[in-house]
């Protein structure tokens, strides 16, 4: 039987990963998917307390987070194509408007 | 003993992928890297009894949103834009607090303790078969937050097309 510790340490390893990628790219495409890494890493939390707590209620609350991140990427990659059209730039350098 | 050889596989094969996904420089084989670490996650779940999800979570995020990302990155022309520096310049400051952070995490995971266990022990769910138990609890105890969840679906379809939709 696989401790419920060692999920949790995966989980935070593969959230932290995603912030690093958050914080350290500069592509607005793989920013989205380094949100979509820590909402995963947060699902391999919740099933895994799901398991050894035996109680449903853990996986009910991955469904809401997939339907979240499904709509979140939806919309994040509409103002991406709205974003290009408009400025031809991806890159977080390169959007400067709301500077003040 | 067995599980926890697949566990260690699973873990060390998301680690790495996640890696590569976020130090690659063409999205598109990060996307393909993810892929298949979402394919790995599925495993993970099977690891853990939940074979719904993991078909959910082929279907919905295999299938559904790394298509959606594909088709957006072969849309844009990224030619140019793949060739140029791939880390902000302050990347060493981002590493370096997320790392903060990672200790302070991992610190307080030890001091988990278990909760009273709820009644759906895996003989139960073998009995009800895993979509009926999970069916039945979202369309009864959770049968308001799952229409929450169908009106946030129709705002991200409404407002994906109000805004990538061409200006007349």
């Amino acid at each position: 039987m696989v401790p419920l510790s060692w999920y949790i340490g995966l989980s935070t390893v593969i959230f932290m990963i995603g912030v690093v990628g958050f914080l350290i790219r500069r592509n607005i495409i793989v920013m989205l998917m380094s949100i979509e890494l820590m909402l995963n890493s947060v699902n391999i939390s919740l099933v895994a307390f799901s398991h050894y707590l035996q109680d449903l209620r853990g996986q009910i609350l991955v469904f809401f987070i997939i339907t979240v991140a499904a709509s979140e990427t939806a919309i994040g990659l509409a103002i991406l194509v709205a974003l290009y059209k408009n400025k031809e730039a991806v890159h977080t350098n390169e959007i400067t408007e709301m500077k003040g | 003993m067995l599980p926890k050889i697949f566990f260690g596989y699973f873990a060390i094969a998301m680690v790495v992928l996640s890696l590569l996904i976020i130090t690659r420089r063409n999205p598109v084989h990060s996307v393909l890297w993810m892929l298949v670490l979402f394919f790995h996650i599925a495993g993970l779940y099977l690891l853990l009894n939940a074979e719904f999800l993991a078909a959910v979570q082929v279907i919905l995020y295999a299938g559904a949103i790394l298509v959606l990302f594909l088709f957006v990155i072969m849309m844009l022309n990224l030619k140019e834009e793949i060739s140029g520096e791939r880390f902000e310049g302050a990347w060493p400051l981002g590493v370096s607090v997320s790392a903060i952070i990672f200790v302070l995490m991992l610190l307080t995971t030890g001091d988990f303790v278990h909760g009273p266990v709820g009644k759906y022990t895996i003989e139960v769910i073998k009995s009800e078969t895993h979509a009926k138990a999970l069916g039945k609890l979202l369309y009864t105890e959770y049968l308001f937050p799952f229409e929450i969840a169908s009106l946030i679906l129709l705002i991200a379809i409404v407002g994906a097309i109000v805004l990538a939709k061409r200006r007349s």
